[in-house]
């Protein structure tokens, strides 16, 4: 088993004084004539788990898509302001979105694996990018992969059946295993457990917390019980305004303010 | 467990400022970019030969067929002699001889005088005659039989010039090749040109092209007899198809029940609209004609055969018609107790009305430009006069197209052209009503 | 009287049957105490279901009493027609004859004793009256005609009467029972719902009527012709027979046509399949939305041209700019002919790019977004998402819409009736001329034709090979298709 699988980087517990992965400042995004995300500003600290919450269409999705331009395909889309990856802008020209998106992985609300063996969906990212120098190397790291993912023993004998025909709750681990085969840097996750049973949604969550180890994880998410478990910052969003953030206990704890008091105490959303 | 597999997971908690910034790993970007690059150019190109195809027939055809729509004209003082038209003077008793009169040697004479030839030169009178198209004759005897009195009097007459005189009137006669092998002689040319100094010549608007049968001689054929049978055939098929696919389009949508016959139903027209469409024409050979005894050629044989083409079509666009209305109009109706055919007499089939009449204008509109199942039918026929009905003998417009392009002479392949653009013209409006009416009525729920 | 007038009178009696009940129906409803009793219906629908009680039963006794008449006699000519003549293949040309003989008879108005001794007489009465008749028609025909004509006008007489009775009592049955609970608009509607249903068969018989027509045919030509050498045959000579001659010395060898169809498809699809696809992709993955709001409905002006013109722009363009290139490239000698393979398949590639293009646009629309939000996230380029994961995801909608388009290319008929040729040879040259299977339809079916023999019959046996060849890849298209859209709903 070779090391290099996942050397990243190291695994780091978050600092409050550590200069953030990614920021966002003064972020507004329009959809046409409308705007959806007004002036966010947010850090997203490394190594660990940031959860964005808030009610529907608050906003909280289209901040995350922002984040690897997964918005840019999206007809009418625009984003003002700057977001940065390690402090360089990822909207600026220069910035090629092939590259970044391999460093900013994404996983979506449903799980869409693609119409392919369970080996083929997570070597495909790999295997665009010219990770793997060869079979065995893709072998390493699609096992990796599926092993980091949890999935390992699930599908060990059945890696060449099609990825479509798992549970739900395997698919979406399948889909997680597939975002860090390409050894992104920061794993974003749209709303991940939404489609899955309550013990599927047990074992993705205690995933995310392992992950967190290697990866700067932001995640979206309806539930705010979730939100406690896995994050350790939280970020509150309504009507397209970022309303407060900070440490998740301080956050369901003791918000400050009154619009997510509200919200925690289940009298909007 | 997980952790078994990623030794360097437990690596370096220890590191406490940043990590630093992971070095830049290649992803092989520029050979990536390079095949995405000329992926978009094979799209582009698939794109640019598309349209370039159809810029290259539309412009060969515009451009082959658009002189066809003047008709070069020779208007010269007529004698109508008495001694050529009635040598004998009986039309007082036989009025016939009018009917029968040599009026090709009038119309010939008229254009010898306005050159100064003489009479007696017969070689030049042989070359004069083919100034003037025999269509004449019809032209000058209509003239007379109107009016008996114009006999022996002098009057101006436009008559139609032959084929080749037109052709060389155009410009499109090359001089580049030798006399011998040329339609028309440096002679005949001389005094086209002669007459156009006159003022004789003249290139009106071609109405014979819309309005003439079938004819050997290019000058005086033309798409009228066409477009009457088209125009039967369309009538046939809106009046059969439209009832009938709607008809079977509500049965389909709003009462059928899922079961082995509707299956069967629903694969059989997704069948049907797929089936080669001289297949078509042979079942029309077989039913229409040798069981049922219609007659051949006939537009009542073609409107049905094309109404049984059409029908998949209406039925697939009423389908979605009816399917676009939404379930809340049906319960609205049903729910103040309404029966469910007034459900859809009343509410859904008006509804879907916009819906059904574009599908089925785009249905006429395929069956108009049909033409091998046609051929089958025997309406490859030289029809010279208008079809009272549907019963008589006609041609269709796409039919009269193929038949011209089978002939040889230079005029049939410019009046070919022309009459396609006849038949795109009418398929453009036949769109662009289907698009304003989609454009007008289009509702969203 | 004839069935025209006829129907007319019952649609008449139909009305007055409408107008009366509707109005009886409302004198009931005018009196009524709605206290104790609600009408069921409206007046209106009483109408109704007297107009149609009164006309339909009518039309439908006549149209199949009409059909039986006609069955009775045509058995009788052929029947006798059969005792003078033993040979039934003759025997069928004399029907038409004795038919037509009957026809001119029933025009001149002549029966009974009026009708003349000679066959030759009543040519020349018909040919003064201008109607032509057939110059071998016998003398014998004469009194079976005339018997014929008086035995038709019987029938005719039995079946009006019967009809207009019907249309009468039917008028009067349904004025007589309008009550105010009498539920007559379930009545129509049941008999509305009927003739909804009757409609949507008429895609049933239209496909029993293609097969049972060609069916009968081509067992016709079979018994003429042996099947092994039509399906294996490989020359195609069908010497067109004098009329009446019936002589069957053409070999039809199916081969050689199967060949120049299947080929003049190929180099149509070799065309057609990279460009529509590629042209679907772009504008589906790469084109701003407004190059596609004009290049689309541009693209789809090809599918709408007729495709007489299509062959037209091959012969009269294409052809000759393929014939001098070639000279051109060649250094004089034209090596691709004006009427090719080649120039067919490509006109027909022509025409075909926009039905693939929107075929393809369907399919591959139809993989879900999130398939390629899936690879898109994970950083691939858009074409490698298009190659690896949509287009292997659309891949069995796709073979399913090429099968559909390669039908459509094995059944166009007006390209390769102009651009082909007529030639029936086996080639693997595409630059020379090639003939299909329409091509050859169209050429023993056109001009004057002999009905019974096998160089007109030829015509059904291939038309039938091209129906089974076609309805075979349409079902199988479709069925991937279906199977295809499933998977994603």
């Amino acid at each position: 088993m070779t090391t290099e699988a996942f050397a990243t980087g190291p695994a780091a517990a978050p600092t409050p004084n550590a200069p953030p992965k990614m920021q966002g400042e003064k972020v507004c995004v329009f959809y046409g004539d409308k705007q959806a995300l007004f002036d966010v500003d947010l850090k997203i600290e490394p190594f660990s788990v940031t959860s964005l919450i808030g009610p529907s269409g608050c906003g909280k999705s289209t901040f995350l898509r922002s984040l690897n331009r997964m918005n840019d395909t999206i007809d009418g889309c625009r984003v003002a302001g700057r977001i940065s990856l390690d402090d360089d802008d990822i909207y600026d020209p220069s910035i090629d979105v092939v590259e970044l998106r391999a460093r900013v992985g994404m996983v979506f609300q449903k799980p869409n694996p693609f119409p392919k063996s369970i080996y083929e969906n997570v070597a495909y990212g790999p295997r665009i990018h010219g990770i793997a120098r060869n079979k065995a190397d893709m072998d390493e790291i699609v096992h990796s992969s599926l092993r980091r993912a949890g999935l390992w023993n699930e599908v060990k004998d059945r890696l060449t059946e099609p990825g479509t025909g798992l549970s739900g709750g395997q698919q979406q681990r399948l889909c997680i295993a597939r975002a860090i085969a390409t050894r992104p840097e920061v794993l974003l996750m749209d709303e991940p457990c939404s489609a899955l049973d309550p013990i599927a949604t047990a074992v993705i969550e205690e995933l995310i917390d392992e992950l967190r180890e290697n990866f700067t994880i932001v995640i979206v998410t309806h539930s705010m019980q979730q939100a406690a478990r896995v994050s350790q910052k939280t970020a509150f969003f309504h009507l397209g305004k970022l309303i407060e953030e900070g440490r998740t206990e301080d956050i369901f704890t003791n918000p400050r303010n009154k619009q997510t008091q509200d919200y925690i105490t289940g009298r909007i959303g | 467990m997980t952790d078994a597999a990623l030794p360097n997971s437990a690596v370096a908690p220890a590191a406490p400022a940043a990590p630093a910034a992971p070095a830049r790993r290649d992803f092989g970007l520029r050979r990536r970019h390079a095949a995405e690059r000329r992926f978009r150019f094979y799209g582009l190109a698939a794109i640019v030969i598309g349209l370039g195809f159809l810029a290259v027939l539309l412009f060969s055809i515009v451009s082959k067929g658009y002189t066809s729509f003047v008709q070069t004209s020779i208007t010269v003082p007529v004698e109508f002699s008495a001694d050529i038209i009635d040598k004998d003077n009986k039309r007082a008793t036989d009025p016939r001889v009018l009917v029968s009169a040599n009026y090709p040697v009038v119309a010939r004479n008229a254009v010898a005088r306005a050159l100064g030839i003489s009479p007696d030169d017969k070689a030049a009178m042989r070359d004069v005659a083919k100034f003037v198209s025999d269509g004449s004759r019809a032209t000058l005897r209509q003239i007379v039989l109107a009016d008996p009195s114009v006999v022996g009097t002098t009057r101006p007459v436009t008559l139609l010039a032959t084929a080749d005189i037109d052709s060389a009137n155009k410009g499109q006669i090359d001089l580049s090749v030798p006399e011998a092998k040329r339609k028309v002689s440096d002679q005949q040319l001389a005094w086209l040109d002669q007459l156009r100094q006159q003022g004789a010549i003249s290139t009106p608007f071609n109405w014979g092209l819309l309005t003439f049968g079938a004819s050997s001689r290019p000058e005086t054929a033309g798409l009228g007899v066409a477009l009457i049978g088209s125009l039967y055939m369309m009538g046939i098929v809106l009046l059969c198809a439209l009832p009938i696919g709607v008809a079977a389009s509500i049965y389909l949508e709003e009462f059928a029940r899922k079961n082995r016959f509707t299956d069967f139903i629903e694969v059989n027209i997704n069948n049907l609209a797929a089936v080669p469409s001289i297949v078509f024409g042979l079942l029309g050979l077989a039913v229409f004609i040798n069981f049922f005894g219609l007659p051949r050629s006939a537009p009542i044989v073609g409107g049905f055969v094309l109404t049984l083409m059409t029908l998949p079509t209406i039925i697939i666009a009423t389908r979605a018609a009816l399917r676009a209305v939404p379930p809340s109009i049906r319960s609205a109706a049903l729910g103040i107790g309404a029966s469910k055919m007034q459900m859809v007499f009343d509410h859904v089939l008006p509804l879907a009305t916009p819906g059904i009449l574009t599908g089925t204008i785009i249905g006429l509109a395929r069956a108009l430009g049909e033409t091998a199942p046609l051929l089958l039918i025997g309406m490859v026929a030289f029809v010279a006069d208008a079809p009272a009905t549907p019963l008589d003998p006609a041609t269709a417009l796409p039919v009269q197209i193929y038949m011209w392009s089978n002939e040889a002479e230079r005029a049939f392949v410019e009046r070919t052209s022309g009459a396609i653009i006849v038949l795109l013209a009418f398929l453009a409006l036949m769109n662009i009503a289907a698009i304003l009416l989609r454009r007008r009525f289009e509702r969203r729920w | 009287m004839s069935a025209g007038w006829l129907v007319a009178i019952v649609l008449g009696i139909g009305v007055l049957a409408y107008f009366f009940s509707a109005q009886r129906a409302r004198a009931q409803r005018d009196q009524v105490d709605r206290a104790k009793e609600v009408p069921h219906s409206l007046p209106l629908y009483h109408g109704w279901f007297a107009f149609l009680l009164s006309t339909l039963p009518a039309i439908i006794v006549l149209v199949v009493l009409s059909a039986v008449s006609s069955g009775l006699i045509e058995g009788r000519i052929r029947a006798e027609a059969g005792t003078h003549i033993p040979d039934p293949a003759a025997a069928s040309l004399q029907v038409g004859i004795i038919h037509n003989a009957a026809e001119a008879l029933a025009r001149l108005g002549l029966t009974g004793t009026g009708v003349p001794s000679t066959y030759a007489a009543l040519r020349d009465a018909a040919s003064a009256a201008g109607i032509s008749l057939a110059d071998s028609g016998e003398d014998y025909m004469l009194p079976l005609a005339a018997g014929v004509n008086e035995e038709a006008a019987l029938h005719r007489l039995l079946i009006q009467g019967l009809a207009l009775l019907l249309s009468v009592a039917g008028a009067v049955f349904a004025y007589s029972r309008i009550r105010i609970r009498l539920r007559a608009r379930n009545e129509v509607e049941r008999i509305v719902l009927w003739s909804l249903i009757g409609a949507s068969t008429v895609a049933i018989l239209t496909t029993v009527g293609i097969v049972l027509s060609m069916l009968g045919e081509t067992i016709h030509f079979f018994s003429e012709v042996n099947p092994l050498n039509f399906f294996f045959g490989t020359v195609w000579d069908p010497r067109f027979a004098a009329a009446g001659s019936g002589g069957s010395e053409g070999q039809f060898g199916l081969i050689p046509l199967l060949a120049g169809t299947l080929y003049i498809a190929l180099v149509s699809m070799l065309f057609a399949v990279p460009v529509g696809l590629m042209a679907a992709v772009y504008m589906g993955e790469y084109a701003s939305p407004r190059i596609r709001s004009t290049v689309k409905p541009l693209l789809e002006l090809l599918a709408g041209i007729p495709t007489i013109v299509y062959g037209i722009f091959a012969v009269v363009t294409l052809g000759p700019f393929f014939r001098d290139l070639s000279a051109a490239l060649a250094g004089g000698f034209a090596f691709i002919q004006a009427q090719s393979v080649f120039t067919a398949g490509i006109v027909m590639g022509v025409m075909l790019i926009p039905v693939v293009s929107s075929l393809s646009d369907d399919v591959i629309t139809a993989v879900p977004r999130a398939m390629r939000d899936g690879s898109l996230a994970l950083g691939a380029t858009r074409s490698e998402t298009i190659r690896k994961v949509i287009l292997p995801a659309a891949l069995p909608g796709i073979v399913g819409a090429l099968l559909l388009t390669a039908s459509r290319a094995i059944g166009e008929t007006m390209i390769v009736v102009l651009a082909a040729g007529v030639a029936a040879r086996l080639s693997i040259n595409p630059f020379e001329a090639m003939t299909t299977i329409t091509v050859k339809i169209v050429n023993q079916l056109t001009g004057d034709l002999e009905f019974n023999s096998p160089q007109t019959l030829v015509a059904f046996a291939l038309g039938l090979t091209l129906f089974v060849i076609t309805l075979g890849m349409n079902v199988y298209a479709l069925y991937i298709v279906r199977k295809y859209r499933e998977q994603y709903e």
